[in-house]
């Protein structure tokens, strides 16, 4: 369905040399990377770290101050508001907490997108919906609202409704956060079926270094801005860096300090009484 | 000095902030055209802005006209003139209070909503979500809420002061015995339909207009958790109350002195 | 969410009920049939003083309104006051000798213009002007002339 000037690129995706600032801090530093077609990527990394902004970055929702980032052969920053909104309607986003309407109950809430962007006929309309939600199994809970919903349907029911547009990439940003285990297992089968059943390219935000592992193909670590180590999870697994080595084992103390940059401890306490 | 930064710093900020709720604006009328593509959009929201502040409205304009009844006929009895008491309640309303009061209980019921609404619905990233569905949420979100409050307004103050009028007659007529005929024909005679009707119907179609831009800036612009929404919230009430008075100053002006 | 039809029924119903109100506020308090004045014609008076007179004040014969003022000017050459009336097409047939004053409602009210039909067979056209005139009470001059008239009298009465 990816038609357009990178189709023969097996990368979908690439970073060159991104640079992104958040007001004055330097969120991404020249960063650079490549998302492969029809893959799951892991982009894994400490809270703060950029992670999300690199999503963004992909969806075009933040610029960057330098670099180029290609979807799909387009570089985003340059579209214009139509050709953002056209690359859009090919990438879905899983958001954290779903992001699902509040005031639309689950079949309209998977129905939106396509009743945005699509005059299909009621009945067929209701077809494609109550497919979705079979997919993510939850066709049972169409007519809940979404505050009727526990984390994990909310979050099944938010990605029955990103892929109700048949996109051919879905950026997830941390799907694993405060899930219950079991959740957390329907969420991983999901994200892989999707990508063997429907080859939906995927990446995969997440600081959670077990299951992100499990489901993907490939993995980067991201800290303070850049690139810390990549490669297969078994290969990171076995990484000598000791940066990786921190987050993989999740040690408290490391190159990533456990205390936050401060100065002398005694100068400090000693301080009110000098003043 | 350190006052005189922070206050050129405040100047400097809410000037930007100004600017910005200007483009909004722009970018809002930019999307009207949906009144007439996405009609149901703006069906919408003129039941959750307009219908739901109606019924506060009612009762209000029925108790502000029979207040102004009943002070209306104490004075105008001293002078011996209580059969002008139609012109006074009307005169009072079409002018003053229906615009106004109007415009200020809708700040505090639709506005104040409105904001809490959009507010929430960035801090839950339904906003940003529409925006990766494809869809603007200006054209989708915003704008239907904007054009449902410029409807609105003009409506919810011309029902304020009719049922003011009536409230008014209910007391002055009903209660305190003033001669019915008197008290509409006073009322004919003194108000005039451009300069007390059109003029009171232009004022409230400005405060709509400006207690809804306020309010969807607001929600738009509001720090994206509990906290942040709670602040826009009060914003909304506060900012679009002084406006409506501030405005309802010069448009009086401007409107009496025949500029 | 609420039905889609019950929304439609009461956006319906509340719109109409606002139109309505305006309707009534226009019709049932404002009067607006009345009070315009439909397929006019102008005539235009000159007054020494005017007094309070306004545009938009009421212009009336016998005591009903037939029009309303639509523009007052001051005549550069002889300072005087050009008031230029709308009458309504309704009341064509005004003597050319129309006298025009200026009177007040009640003592402290309104000033309107007040029309005197004359005895004339040719009747007032567009544009024309009505040459009998008579200015403003001016309550300030009017009670100079009693006082005067009050401290002539006693002189008056020792004879």
């Amino acid at each position: 369905m990816s038609t357009g000037v990178g189709t023969e690129n097996s990368n979908l995706v690439e970073l060159r040399d991104v640079t992104f600032q958040y007001n004055t801090r330097t969120i991404l530093s020249d960063l650079s990377l490549t998302i492969q077609r029809g893959k799951v990527t892991a982009i894994m990394g400490g809270s703060g770290c950029g992670k999300t902004s690199l999503l963004n970055l992909i969806g075009g929702r933040l610029r960057p101050v330098r670099g180029q980032v290609l979807v799909d052969g387009l570089n985003v920053p340059d579209l214009n508001m139509k050709d953002l909104y056209a690359l859009r309607l090919r990438m879905g986003m899983l958001f954290q907490h779903g992001a699902l309407l509040t005031d639309l109950s689950v079949f309209e809430n998977v129905a939106f997108p396509i009743r945005e962007h699509t005059r299909l006929p009621e009945s067929l309309l209701r077809h494609v919906v109550l497919m979705k939600l079979q997919t993510v199994g939850l066709r049972g809970a169409r007519d809940l609202m979404p505050w009727e919903l526990s984390g994990g349907m909310a979050r099944r029911v938010a990605l029955a409704r990103t892929i109700a547009l048949e996109p051919m990439m879905i950026l997830y940003d941390e799907p694993f956060t405060g899930l219950d285990p079991i959740s957390m297992g329907v969420i991983a089968k999901l994200i892989r079926e999707l990508n063997q059943v429907l080859g939906i390219t995927s990446i995969v935000v997440s600081h959670d270094v077990a299951e992100a592992s499990a489901i993907s193909d490939y993995a980067y670590l991201l800290g303070d801005g850049r690139i810390l180590g990549q490669g297969t999870p078994a290969e990171l697994q076995q990484s000598g860096s000791p940066h990786v080595r921190q987050f993989m084992d999740g040690l408290p103390d490391g190159p990533v300090p456990y205390t936050y940059p401060a100065r002398n401890y005694l100068d400090d306490l000693l301080e009110e009484h000098a003043s | 000095m350190m006052w005189l930064q922070a206050m050129g710093a405040g100047v400097l900020k809410a000037v930007e902030r100004l600017g910005r709720a200007g483009l909004f604006l722009v970018e809002i009328l930019g999307h009207a055209g949906i009144l007439v593509s996405r009609f149901y959009l703006v069906v919408q929201q003129v039941f959750a802005v307009g219908v739901f502040t109606l019924p506060i409205v009612l009762v209000s304009g029925l108790f502000v006209g029979m207040v102004l009844g009943l002070q209306g006929y104490n004075t105008l009895a001293k002078f011996g003139s209580a059969q002008s008491l139609g012109l006074l309640v009307a005169l009072s309303l079409l002018r003053e209070l229906g615009p106004v009061v109007t415009a200020l209980l809708f700040a505090g019921r639709a506005g104040s909503a409105l904001t809490a609404e959009i507010g929430l619905m960035k801090a839950t990233e339904q906003l940003a979500g529409m925006e990766m569905m494809a869809v603007n949420p200006m054209m989708r979100v915003i704008t239907p809420r904007f054009l449902a409050g410029i409807i609105s307004m003009p409506l919810l103050a011309a029902l304020f002061s009719a049922i003011g009028v009536f409230g008014g007659n209910l007391v002055g007529v009903g209660l305190l015995g003033v001669d019915s005929g008197a008290f509409w024909t006073t009322m004919q005679e003194g108000v005039d339909f451009r300069e007390d009707i059109v003029n009171g119907v232009i004022k409230s179609f400005v405060f709509g207009v400006v207690v809804t831009w306020i309010a969807v800036f607001e929600g738009y612009d509001a720090v994206p958790n509990s906290e942040g929404v709670s602040r826009a919230t009060n914003h909304t009430v506060v900012y679009s109350s002084l406006a409506v008075l501030g405005l309802d100053f010069v448009m009086t002006a401007l409107m009496l002195g025949e500029i | 969410m609420t039905n889609r039809k019950t929304v439609e029924i009461w956006v319906g119903l509340f719109v109409t009920a606002g139109l309505v109100a305006l309707a009534i506020l226009s019709f049932r308090v404002g009067n607006l049939t009345t009070t315009e004045v439909t397929n006019g014609y102008h005539i235009e008076a000159r007054f020494e003083n005017i007094g309070s007179l306004k545009a938009r004040s009421a212009v009336t014969m016998a005591g009903v309104r037939i029009g309303r003022v639509s523009k007052i000017q001051i005549d550069p050459n002889t300072y005087q006051a050009r008031v230029i009336m709308n009458i309504d097409g309704r009341f064509r047939n005004l003597p050319v000798d129309t006298g025009a004053t200026i009177l007040t409602a009640g003592l402290l009210g309104e000033q309107y213009v007040g029309l005197e039909p004359g005895g004339a067979e040719e009747y007032l056209k567009d544009g024309d002007r009505i040459k009998v005139t008579q200015s403003a009470m001016v309550l300030e001059k009017l009670i100079g002339r009693v006082l005067t008239m009050f401290i002539e009298k006693p002189a008056d009465n020792k004879k």
